[in-house]
C-alpha cells in the first residue's frame, strides 16, 4: 500500500503546490513516495527528497517531460503503476492535463480537486462551481486524485528521502511541445502568494492596472483579476481567479472593482481575509467581505499607496 | 474530415443551484437546463473549422435523458449536421462517458473530437483526456486557439502560467477553455431547419458499456458560509484594520 505523487515543478525549482499534496497524501496512512519527471531536473528532485513523511524519490530525467506532455507523462506513471495504489496529483493545468489519462488507462474513476481526506477512501470535492461540497467513496483497487492545494498546508522540509532514477519508457511522439508564452513577473505567484491584489471590470483599462501594481509592490503581492476584466483583454488570462481561473486563498485577498460573481467568489472566498472596493454598495463582494470600502478606486486606490508609503512600506 | 462534439445538458449557469435537505444531490426539478457553456464553445470551433474548409461534417452527440435530445437541437440549429443521443437515465460518471465516445469514435472515424473543458455541475474536467487516453490519441486540452494543417492540428493552451503551444497528430482531442471563441446563437430559420436534421437513439448497451457509478456519493452539503464583515470609511481606515486589526500587512 503505496501512494505516489507526483511532483509540480519547472525543472528547477520545485512548486509549493507539491509539497501540499504531499500533506494530502499523508492522510492515506500509506507511505509516499514522488515522482519527479522533467529535464535536467536533478535539483527538483533533491527539493522532493527534503519534503518530510516522503520515503523515496523516483526521478525520469529526459528530454521528453521536459514539458510534462499529457501523452509522455501518462505512458510514464502506467510503467511504475503496478507498485503503487493511489496516484495524487495537484489540480494545476498539468495535473488536470495527464491524470485522467492515467485514470482512464487503468480503468478506474478519477476523483478531482479534492479539498479533504475522510478515510483512506473518503474524499470531499467541490461540485457546482464550489456551490454544493460532495463527498464520495472509492470503490475498492487503486485510485487517482487530483488535489486543490489551496486546503493543504504544505508538510515541512525535514526529509532525507533516497532518489532513485527510473526509466522513461519509448517516447510515444504523439504531440510536440511548440512554444511558451509565460508571464514574466518579479512578484509572487498567484497560487503561492501571502497577499493578492485583483482588479475587475472597475478598473476600465488595462493601463488602469498599474493603479494596482503600485500597492502590490509595497505589499509584496500577487496580481489577479475576475474574468471579466481578462475577457475585457485588460489582463493575460494567467490573472484570472476563480471557478474556472485559479482557486486562492491568500492569508489578504483585496479585490477592487470586482462586482463579485458566483464564479469569481469560488476562486477566493477561502482568503484568510478579504477587503473591498467597489463604488456600488450592493455588489455582492461585500457580503463575504471582511472590510468593504464603498467608493471609488480611483480615488481609494492612490490614498491607499499615500498611506501605505507613509507608514513606512 | 469529420469533428465528433459531445455536448452536455446541465443546469444553466445563471442559475443558483440549491442543494437538497436530504443532501442527496442538487435539486434540479424545474430548474431551467441548458447545454454545458464550454459545450457551446466546442460547437462553435467546430463549425468555424467546417466554415474554413477545414472540416466537412459535424456530427454531435449527447448521453444523457430523453431531454438531451433538446442539448443536440441546439448544437443543431446553431449549424451542426446530425446528431446522436445516447440515452441513460441518472448520472453516468466522465470514463463511463469517455467508453461510450470511444466507442463512437470507432464508428464515425472522426479526425477531431472537440469537447469543453469541464461541465458546470460536476466541475471533473477529465472525460476529454480520458477519451484520448482509451483512443491513444493527442490531446491539446484547455483551447485558446485551434489550427488544422492537413496532417496536423496545433493548440494554443491556456495554462497557469501564460499560454503554450503544442502541435498533435491528427486524429486528436480538443477541449476548449473560454476564450477560444464566442459562440453563435442560432437564428430562426436555422432553428427551423435543425427540427428536419437527423438524431440517432442509441442506448450505451448498443456501445456494450456499463455506466453504472463507480464512486458511491455519501452525501452533498452546502459549503461553510462566510459572514460579511465591516465597512469602512476611507482607505486610511481600511490599512490600519488590515494592519492593527486582522494584522495581514
Amino acid at each position: 500500500m503505496t501512494t505516489l505523487v507526483i511532483a509540480e515543478h519547472d525543472n528547477r525549482v520545485l512548486k509549493d503546490s507539491t509539497a501540499k499534496t504531499v500533506a494530502a497524501a499523508a492522510q492515506l496512512a500509506a507511505p509516499v513516495h514522488v515522482l519527479v519527471a522533467g529535464k535536467n531536473c536533478a535539483s527538483v528532485a533533491d527539493a522532493a527528497a527534503r519534503l518530510s513523511g516522503v520515503e523515496k524519490i523516483l526521478l525520469a530525467d529526459a528530454d521528453v517531460y521536459e514539458k510534462m506532455l499529457a501523452e509522455e507523462m501518462e505512458a510514464l506513471i502506467l510503467s511504475v503503476a503496478s507498485g503503487y495504489d493511489a496516484f495524487l496529483a495537484p489540480a494545476t493545468t498539468d495535473g488536470k492535463n495527464y491524470m485522467p489519462r492515467v485514470a482512464a488507462k487503468l480503468d478506474v474513476p478519477q476523483i478531482s480537486e479534492i479539498l479533504g481526506v475522510e478515510s483512506a477512501n473518503v474524499f470531499r470535492r467541490p461540485i457546482y462551481a464550489g456551490n454544493a461540497i460532495e463527498t464520495v467513496e472509492a470503490p475498492a483497487g487503486k485510485k487517482v486524485i487530483t488535489v486543490r492545494t489551496t486546503t493543504f498546508k504544505p508538510v515541512e522540509e525535514k526529509g532525507a528521502a533516497p532518489v532513485e532514477r527510473v526509466d522513461a519508457p519509448a517516447a510515444r511522439g504523439l504531440s510536440r511541445f511548440v512554444s511558451e508564452e509565460l508571464s514574466k513577473s518579479e512578484r509572487p505567484e498567484l497560487t503561492s502568494a501571502r497577499v493578492i491584489i485583483s482588479g475587475g471590470r472597475g478598473l476600465q483599462s488595462g493601463e488602469n492596472f498599474r493603479l494596482l501594481e503600485k500597492i502590490a509592490d509595497k505589499l509584496n503581492a500577487a496580481l489577479g483579476a475576475s474574468r471579466a476584466a481578462v475577457d475585457a483583454g485588460f489582463v493575460p488570462n494567467d490573472y484570472q481567479v476563480g471557478q474556472t481561473g485559479k482557486v486562492v486563498a491568500p492569508e489578504l485577498y483585496i479585490a477592487v472593482g470586482i462586482s463579485g460573481a458566483i464564479q469569481h467568489l469560488a476562486g477566493m472566498k477561502d482568503s484568510k481575509v478579504i477587503a473591498a472596493i467597489n463604488k456600488d454598495e450592493e455588489a455582492p463582494i461585500f457580503q463575504i467581505a471582511d472590510y468593504g470600502l464603498v467608493g471609488d478606486l480611483f480615488k481609494a486606490i492612490p490614498e491607499m499607496e499615500e498611506e501605505l508609503t507613509r507608514l513606512g512600506y | 474530415m469529420k469533428i465528433l462534439v459531445p455536448v452536455k445538458r446541465v443546469i444553466d449557469f445563471n442559475v443558483k443551484p440549491r442543494v437538497k435537505a436530504d443532501q442527496s444531490g442538487v435539486d434540479l426539478a424545474n430548474v431551467k437546463m441548458a447545454m454545458n457553456p464550454f459545450d457551446e464553445i466546442a460547437v462553435e470551433e467546430a463549425l468555424r473549422l467546417k466554415e474554413k474548409g477545414k472540416a466537412s461534417e459535424v456530427v454531435v452527440v449527447s448521453i444523457g435523458p430523453q431531454a438531451a435530445q433538446e442539448t443536440i437541437r441546439t448544437a443543431l440549429a446553431m449549424g451542426a449536421d446530425r446528431g446522436i443521443l445516447v440515452k441513460v437515465d441518472g448520472p453516468v460518471e466522465p470514463l463511463a462517458v469517455a467508453k461510450i465516445l470511444q466507442a463512437v469514435s470507432t464508428e464515425e472515424s472522426p479526425g477531431l473530437v472537440i469537447l469543453g473543458k469541464q461541465a458546470i455541475d460536476d466541475d471533473s474536467n477529465q472525460t476529454g483526456q480520458m477519451l484520448a487516453a482509451l483512443l491513444g490519441w493527442g490531446q491539446g486540452t484547455f483551447a485558446h486557439r485551434v489550427e488544422i494543417d492537413n496532417e496536423t492540428v496545433r493548440v494554443e493552451r491556456e495554462i497557469d502560467g501564460g499560454l503554450q503551444t503544442v502541435e498533435l497528430k491528427l486524429p486528436a482531442i480538443v477541449t476548449t477553455d473560454l476564450r477560444l471563441n464566442e459562440p453563435r446563437y442560432a437564428s430562426l430559420p436555422n432553428i427551423m431547419k435543425a427540427k428536419k436534421k437527423p438524431i440517432a437513439e442509441k442506448s450505451p448497451a448498443d456501445y456494450r458499456v456499463d455506466t453504472t457509478p463507480r464512486l458511491k456519493v455519501l452525501k452533498v452539503t452546502e459549503p461553510p458560509k462566510r459572514q460579511g464583515g465591516v465597512k469602512v470609511k476611507t482607505a486610511a481606515e481600511l490599512i490600519d484594520k488590515l494592519k492593527n486589526e486582522a494584522g495581514v500587512i
